[in-house]
C-alpha cells in the first residue's frame, strides 16, 4: 500500500544519488542471471505448451502447472516434512565430507609419501559405483540417517580432496624459496602461503560438491529409508503420482541451489581476495 | 636520524661474527642441472656491507648463483661463503631475499605483508605491525598500510616487498631483478630510491639484473656473466659516486659511460 509513497519523493530528494547504487545493482543481478532467469522461463513455457498441445498425459509427463498443483497440495502433508529430512541429510553429509577433506588434503599434502601412497587408492575409490555401495552401507548402518550421510560425504568427498591438494601443490617454488630466506619454517609456510594460495581451489571443489549432495541423499533414501524426498519419489511411482515425483525433483534442485549460494557466500566471507564475477 | 638508524633494522646490521669481514664469497663454484651446465667456475668476492651486481643474458644462470648465495642451492663443486658460513642452512640464515616479482600476498594488506618475516620469527602480529608501521611513511608509504595489494602501484608494492625483505633483519640482502617488471620511467625512479635506501642501512647487497646501467649504478662492483654455461667473462669497479648526486647526473657521467661500455662490450 504505502510501497509506492517513497519512490515519487525520491526523484526530486538528494537521496537520489543514495538510490544510484541501487539501481546498479539491480543493473548487475540482471547482467549476471537475467538471462538465465529468461531461458529457464522461456523453457517451462515451452514445456507447457508441448504437453498441453500434445496431450500428454500427467502420469507419463506432467506440465509445469500440473507440478505447481501437486506443490501445493502435497507441500504441508507429504513435501514439506520429506525437504526437512532430506535437507538435514545434505547439511551434515556435506559439512562431514567438507571438514573430512580439506584435512585429508592438508594431511596427503604436508606428507609426500602418504599422499603417494593413497593418492591412487583414492582416485579408484571413485569407480567405485555409490549406487551399488549405497544398499550395502543400509545393511551395515541401518535405516536411520547413518547410511545417508555417509553416502553424501562419500560423492562430495572426492572433489574436495581432489581440488584442496591441487590448490596446496599449486603455490610457487618462488614463494616458498622467498619465505625460506625470510625464516620460515615448514608450518609457517602452510599457515601464510599455501593454505590460503588454496583457499580459492578449496571452494570450488566444495561448490562442486554442493551440486551432487542432494543426488548422494536420494541414492541413499532409495537404498532404504522411511522418509525424505527420495523416499517419497519411491513411494510416488508405483502409484503413477508423476507430478509429485517432479515437485520432489523441484525441492530438490532448490536444496542443491541453496547450498551452492551458501559455498559461493562463504568464499566471497573468506576469500575476498579472489572475488569473482559470477557469483553462481 | 632516520627510522632505518634504529631499532630492529639496526639490529639487523650486527653480524653473527663481527671479525668477519669477508660479505660473499664464491670460489670455483660449478653447478649443473642434469645435463645442463648453469654455472662453471664462478669466483668472485666482495666485502662485508659493500655491494655487487651481477648481470648477463637471460638463462645465464644468474638466478641459480642467486639461490646458491642464498643457500636455497647447493653447488656441485665450489665453496660459496656468506659472511664465514658455507653450510647452505647457515647461509639461508644470513641472508633475506627479494624476488624477481614482488610476490606479494594478495590475502594480506601492505602492512601484513611487510611484516611477514618478524611473523615468521615468531614475533606477535600486533608488534611487528607496530615495528613495521613508522616504515611506511619513510618510504613514501604512508596511508597505504592497510591497502591490498592490487590497489598498489607497481613502484609501491616493489617498495612493500623490499621493506618486507628489510624487516627480515638479515645482514644480506638479495634481490633478483627488483625492478624487472616495472615501466622504464618507474624503474628509474625506483632505482634512485633504492640508491638512497640503501644508502641508510650497511648491508651486504647482491643484485641480479640484465640491466648493466643498472647494476653499475647501484653497486661497487660488476661481475657480468656469459651465457650458459655461465663463467665470469668481466669485472668492474663500478663505485660511482653518488652522494648529492641525482641519477641522471651520475648515469650521464664520462665515467660512467665509459664503464657501460666495458660492460656492454664484454656481454657482447
Amino acid at each position: 500500500m504505502s510501497s509506492q509513497a517513497p519512490v515519487e519523493p525520491a526523484t526530486q530528494d538528494p537521496s537520489v544519488a543514495a538510490s544510484a547504487p541501487t539501481t546498479g545493482r539491480l543493473k548487475r543481478y540482471w547482467h549476471l542471471y537475467g538471462l538465465a532467469a529468461l531461458f529457464t522461463l522461456a523453457l517451462i513455457l515451452l514445456w507447457e505448451v508441448i504437453v498441453r498441445g500434445f496431450d500428454v498425459p500427467e502420469y507419463l509427463f506432467p506440465a509445469p502447472s500440473q507440478v505447481a498443483v501437486a506443490l501445493r497440495d502435497d507441500w504441508s502433508t507429504i513435501l514439506a516434512p520429506a525437504m526437512w529430512v532430506s535437507l538435514r541429510e545434505v547439511v551434515i553429509g556435506f559439512a562431514i565430507a567438507a571438514v573430512a577433506g580439506v584435512g585429508l588434503a592438508i594431511v596427503l599434502h604436508m606428507f609426500g609419501p602418504l599422499r603417494r601412497a593413497v593418492y591412487p587408492l583414492l582416485i579408484g575409490s571413485q569407480t567405485i559405483p555409490i549406487v551399488v555401495l549405497a544398499p550395502i552401507l543400509v545393511i551395515v548402518l541401518g535405516y536411520g540417517i547413518m547410511p545417508k550421510l555417509v553416502i553424501v560425504a562419500l560423492i562430495c568427498f572426492f572433489p574436495i580432496v581432489v581440488n584442496g591438494l591441487d590448490g596446496l601443490r599449486s603455490v610457487d617454488d618462488d614463494f616458498i624459496h622467498m619465505m625460506k630466506t625470510l625464516d620460515a619454517n615448514r608450518w609457517a609456510i602452510f599457515k601464510r602461503i599455501e593454505f590460503p594460495g588454496a583457499l580459492p581451489s578449496i571452494f570450488s571443489g566444495m561448490r562442486i560438491a554442493a551440486t551432487f549432495a542432494a543426488i548422494g541423499a536420494v541414492f541413499g533414501e532409495w537404498a532404504g529409508a522411511s522418509a525424505g524426498l527420495g523416499y517419497v519419489m519411491l513411494q510416488a511411482t508405483p502409484n503413477l503420482q508423476t507430478a509429485r515425483i517432479f515437485a520432489a525433483i523441484v525441492i530438490l534442485t532448490l536444496i542443491a541451489l541453496a547450498l551452492f549460494a551458501l559455498v559461493s557466500l562463504l568464499e566471497r566471507i573468506f576469500v575476498p581476495w579472489a572475488a569473482r564475477g559470477d557469483a553462481m | 636520524m632516520s627510522p632505518l638508524g634504529q631499532g630492529a633494522i639496526q639490529g639487523a646490521a650486527t653480524a653473527p661474527n663481527p671479525e668477519e669481514s669477508v660479505g660473499i664469497s664464491v670460489r670455483s663454484v660449478r653447478r649443473t642441472f642434469g645435463e645442463v651446465v648453469a654455472l662453471d667456475g664462478v669466483t668472485f668476492e666482495i666485502e662485508r656491507h659493500s655491494r655487487i651486481g651481477i648481470v648477463g643474458p637471460s638463462g645465464g644462470g644468474k638466478s641459480t648463483l642467486l639461490q646458491l648465495v642464498a643457500g636455497l642451492l647447493e653447488p656441485d663443486a665450489g665453496v660459496v661463503n656468506v659472511e664465514g658460513a658455507t653450510d647452505a642452512k647457515d647461509r639461508l640464515a644470513r641472508c633475506a631475499m627479494m624476488p624477481q616479482r614482488d610476490l606479494l600476498l594478495p590475502w594480506r594488506t601492505a602492512l601484513d605483508n611487510a611484516i611477514i618475516a618478524m611473523q615468521n620469527r615468531g614475533i606477535p602480529r600486533v608488534e611487528a605491525r607496530a615495528t613495521t608501521r613508522p616504515f611506511f611513511e619513510h618510504f613514501g608509504l604512508a596511508e597505504f598500510e592497510d591497502v591490498r595489494p592490487a590497489q598498489l602501484s607497481g613502484g609501491m608494492r616493489q617498495r612493500v616487498s623490499f621493506l618486507r625483505t628489510l624487516m627480515a633483519d638479515k645482514d644480506v640482502l638479495l634481490l633478483d631483478e627488483p625492478f624487472g617488471a616495472l615501466d622504464s620511467i618507474t624503474r628509474a625512479q625506483m632505482q634512485e630510491w633504492l640508491l638512497r635506501a640503501l644508502g641508510d642501512v650497511p648491508r651486504t647487497v647482491l643484485l641480479v639484473t640484465h640491466d648493466v646501467e643498472e647494476a653499475l649504478l647501484l653497486s661497487a662492483t660488476v661481475v657480468v656473466l656469459s651465457a650458459r654455461p655461465g663463467r665470469v667473462i668481466k669485472v668492474l669497479e663500478a663505485n660511482p659516486e653518488t652522494t648529492g648526486k641525482s641519477r641522471r647526473e651520475i648515469v650521464t657521467s664520462p665515467e660512467f659511460v665509459a664503464l657501460k661500455e666495458q660492460a656492454l662490450e664484454a656481454i657482447g
